[in-house]
C-alpha cells in the first residue's frame, strides 16, 4: 500500500511537468489546428535559461523562473510570428513540416552554441526528505513541482476565463472568422496563445532541471511527444484535458515502470494513446463532434 | 502487345537503361567511389521509401507518420533470415519475408487505425511505429539497443537500381489503375468517394500495405549494406525525414518525391563539410521552403520525358 502510494506521488510530480508541456501543445492545437512540435524544444530552451540563471547569474529559483517563462514566452511569440503566420493559409502538413523545421533548428542551434554535453543542474534546494509514513517519502523538490504547477494552471484558468485576453482566445478557437468580425485581432490573440504556451513550457523546463538535476539539447523530443499524448489523452483543444492527461500519464509511467516494465515505459505511454484514439477518439474529457458534409 | 511495345515504353525502358549504364560506368572507372556509393544507396532507399509513403500520404490523403516502423521491421526480418540463411537466394528470400511481413503488419494495423482520420491517424500511426521500434529494443536475440551487427552485404547497384525502379514502376502503375484512381478519390473528398460507391476503408488498407510492403524492401535493403542495424535508426525522426521528402517533392507526385530525395541527400552530402552547423541548416531551408513553397517542388504535377519531347516538338513546328 505504501509502495503504490509512493508511486503515485513519484507520478503526479513526473506528470505536473507533462501537464505543463500539454497545455501549450492543446492551446496551440485548439486555436489553429496545429500540431507545434516545436513545442518540446521551447521547454528545452527553458530548462538551459533556467541553467544559466542559476549557475551563471546565481539567482534563486523564483527568479529563474520567472525569466525562463518570460523569454520563453518571447520565442513562442517570435515563433509564431516568424515560421507559422506566413502559413495561416497552407495547407495543414505544410505547417505541420514547417514545425518540425522549427523544432531541428531549436534543437541543433541550441547545440551549436552550448554543444552537445549534458549539464548538471545545479541544487536549489538543500534536498529534503519529508516522511509521511515510514516509508512513504516526499522530497521537497517534489513539493515545489507540484505547488508551482497548481498555481500556473490556475492562473492559466483565471486567464483563459476572466479576462478580455481569454476571451479572445475561446472565440478565435470556437470561429475565427466569426471572432474576426466581432472585431477581436485574430493575429494577436494567436500570439498571445503561443506565448502563454511557451511560458509555460518553459517554467516545466526549470522543473525539470531542478527535478532531474541534467539537461541536454536534445532532451525536449520525448518528454515532447509524450506531453502530446497527455494532450489527445484528455482530449485535445480541452484545457483541463490536458492537466488530467498529464497527470494520468505521468502516474501510468511510474506504475510500469515502478512494477518491472522500466523498458516498456514509453511503450505504454504509445499503447495508451493508440486505445485512447481507437476507443475515444476525442479524449477523456472531449466532445464528440458530428461531422458536417 | 501492341499497347505494350510502343514509343512511351520503348522510351522509358531506354531511358532506365542508360541510368543503370552509366552509373554502373562511373562505379567501374571509380568515379562514384566508396563515399558517393553510401549517398547513392541512401538516395535509392529514400527514393523508395518517399514514394511508397507518398501513396499513402499523397495520394490516398492518409497523413502517415509511422514509415519507419515498417522499415524497421524489413530490416530486421531480412537481417535475421540472411544471418541465419548463407545461401545463394538468401538475399531475396529475406528481402520479400521483410516485405511481407511488414505488410502484414500494415494490414493489422491499418484496419483499426485507418478509421481515423487527419491528424488522430497520423500520431496512431507515429504511436505503432514507436511500439515496433521498442519491441525491437527490447528483444535480446536482435541484439536489443546496442543492434544487430555482422549482417552480409549482398545490396549492391543492381539489386538497388531493380527494386528502385520496380517501386516507382509499380506505383505510378498502380495510381493510373482504377484502384489508384479510388485512392485519389478518397483523398480529394472520402464523403464523395464512399457516395460515389467506393469502398473507402478497403483501399485506404490497401494503399496502407502497398506502402509497408515498400518500406520493408527498402528496410531489407538497408540492413544489407550497412551490416549494422539497431531500433535508434528507425526512430520517429525517419519517419519525419520520410514525410519531409515526400512533402518537398509535393504530394501526390512521383517525380517530384524522387527528386527531392536527390536533392536532400545532396545538401546533406554538401554539408557534411560543416557537421556543426549541418542540421541547422537543413530546418532553415525547410521552413524557407515551406514558407515560400508550401505545396512542395511539383505540387501534383509530374515529371515526364513524353512531354517534355511533345514540347520541344511543338517549339520545332
Amino acid at each position: 500500500m505504501e509502495q503504490f502510494l509512493q508511486q503515485i506521488i513519484n507520478g503526479i510530480s513526473l506528470g505536473s511537468i507533462y501537464a505543463l508541456i500539454a497545455l501549450g501543445y492543446t492551446m496551440v492545437y485548439g486555436i489553429i489546428k496545429l500540431i507545434n512540435f516545436a513545442h518540446g524544444d521551447i521547454y528545452m530552451i527553458g530548462a538551459y535559461i533556467g541553467f544559466a540563471c542559476t549557475t551563471y547569474l546565481k539567482l534563486g529559483f523564483v527568479e529563474s523562473l520567472l525569466i525562463a517563462m518570460v523569454v520563453c514566452a518571447l520565442l513562442g511569440f517570435l515563433i509564431e510570428k516568424i515560421a507559422y503566420k506566413p502559413l495561416r493559409n497552407a495547407t495543414r502538413i505544410a505547417a505541420l513540416i514547417t514545425a518540425i523545421g522549427v523544432s531541428l533548428f531549436l534543437e541543433y542551434g541550441t547545440m551549436f552554441i552550448v554543444k552537445a554535453d549534458v549539464r548538471t543542474f545545479p541544487k536549489v534546494f538543500t534536498e529534503k526528505n519529508i516522511h509521511i509514513t515510514s516509508g512513504l517519502v516526499i522530497s521537497n523538490t517534489q513539493i515545489v513541482i507540484i505547488v508551482v504547477t497548481v498555481l500556473l494552471m490556475a492562473l492559466l484558468q483565471y486567464i483563459v476565463h476572466f479576462t478580455k485576453a481569454g476571451k479572445a482566445m475561446r472565440a478565435v478557437s470556437t470561429d475565427q472568422d466569426a471572432a474576426q468580425l466581432m472585431g477581436i485581432d485574430v493575429n494577436f490573440t494567436i500570439s498571445t496563445t503561443f506565448a502563454i504556451g511557451s511560458a509555460l513550457a518553459g517554467a516545466a523546463g526549470v522543473l525539470v532541471g531542478v527535478y532531474y538535476n541534467s539537461i541536454d539539447p536534445l532532451m525536449g523530443m520525448i518528454p515532447g511527444l509524450k506531453a502530446f499524448i497527455a494532450a489527445v489523452f484528455g482530449g485535445i483543444g480541452v484545457i483541463p484535458g490536458a492537466m488530467l492527461g498529464g497527470i494520468s500519464l505521468g502516474v501510468i509511467e511510474t506504475f510500469v515502470s515502478g512494477y518491472g516494465g522500466s523498458l516498456y515505459k514509453d511503450a505504454a505511454a504509445f499503447a495508451i494513446l493508440i486505445l485512447i484514439l481507437l476507443i475515444k477518439p476525442s479524449g477523456i474529457l472531449g466532445k464528440n463532434q458530428r461531422e458536417k458534409v | 502487345m501492341k499497347q505494350l511495345l510502343n514509343a512511351k515504353t520503348l522510351l522509358y525502358v531506354i531511358s532506365l537503361a542508360a541510368i543503370y549504364g552509366i552509373v554502373q560506368l562511373l562505379i567501374s572507372v571509380n568515379i562514384i567511389n566508396q563515399y558517393y556509393q553510401v549517398n547513392l544507396v541512401m538516395i535509392c532507399i529514400n527514393i523508395i521509401l518517399a514514394v511508397s509513403l507518398n501513396l499513402v500520404t499523397g495520394f490516398t490523403g492518409q497523413f502517415s507518420l509511422g514509415h519507419a516502423g515498417f522499415m524497421a521491421i524489413g530490416a530486421y526480418i531480412s537481417a535475421i533470415i540472411t544471418l541465419n540463411m548463407q545461401q545463394e537466394y538468401s538475399f531475396l528470400i529475406g528481402l520479400f519475408a521483410g516485405a511481407l511481413v511488414a505488410s502484414l503488419v500494415g494490414f493489422l494495423i491499418g484496419i483499426p487505425t485507418l478509421r481515423l482520420r487527419g491528424d488522430y491517424l497520423a500520431i496512431a500511426t507515429l504511436g505503432m511505429a514507436e511500439i515496433i521500434r521498442i519491441l525491437f529494443l527490447n528483444i535480446d536475440y536482435v541484439g536489443g539497443a546496442a543492434g544487430l551487427t555482422g549482417i552480409p552485404q549482398y545490396t549492391n547497384w543492381p539489386w538497388l537500381f531493380v527494386f528502385t525502379a520496380a517501386t516507382i514502376i509499380i506505383i505510378s502503375n498502380f495510381i493510373k489503375s482504377s484502384h489508384g484512381r479510388a485512392c485519389i478519390s478518397i483523398r480529394e473528398d472520402e464523403i464523395a468517394a464512399e457516395s460515389m460507391g467506393i469502398n473507402t476503408t478497403k483501399y485506404k488498407v490497401l494503399a496502407f500495405v502497398i506502402g509497408a510492403f515498400f518500406a520493408g524492401i527498402a528496410g531489407a535493403l538497408y540492413s544489407n549494406y550497412f551490416y549494422f542495424i539497431k531500433p535508434d535508426l528507425f526512430n520517429f525522426m525517419k519517419s519525419i525525414d520520410i514525410l519531409v521528402i515526400v512533402v518537398l517533392g509535393g504530394m501526390g507526385s512521383i517525380t517530384g518525391s524522387v527528386l527531392a530525395a536527390i536533392l536532400l541527400a545532396l545538401i546533406s552530402a554538401y554539408l557534411q563539410s560543416f557537421p556543426e552547423l549541418r542540421m541547422v541548416i537543413y530546418a532553415l531551408l525547410l521552413i524557407i521552403i515551406m514558407i515560400y513553397r508550401p505545396q512542395g517542388l511539383m505540387g501534383t504535377k509530374e515529371f515526364s520525358l513524353s512531354s517534355l519531347f511533345k514540347k520541344k516538338a511543338d517549339k520545332i513546328q
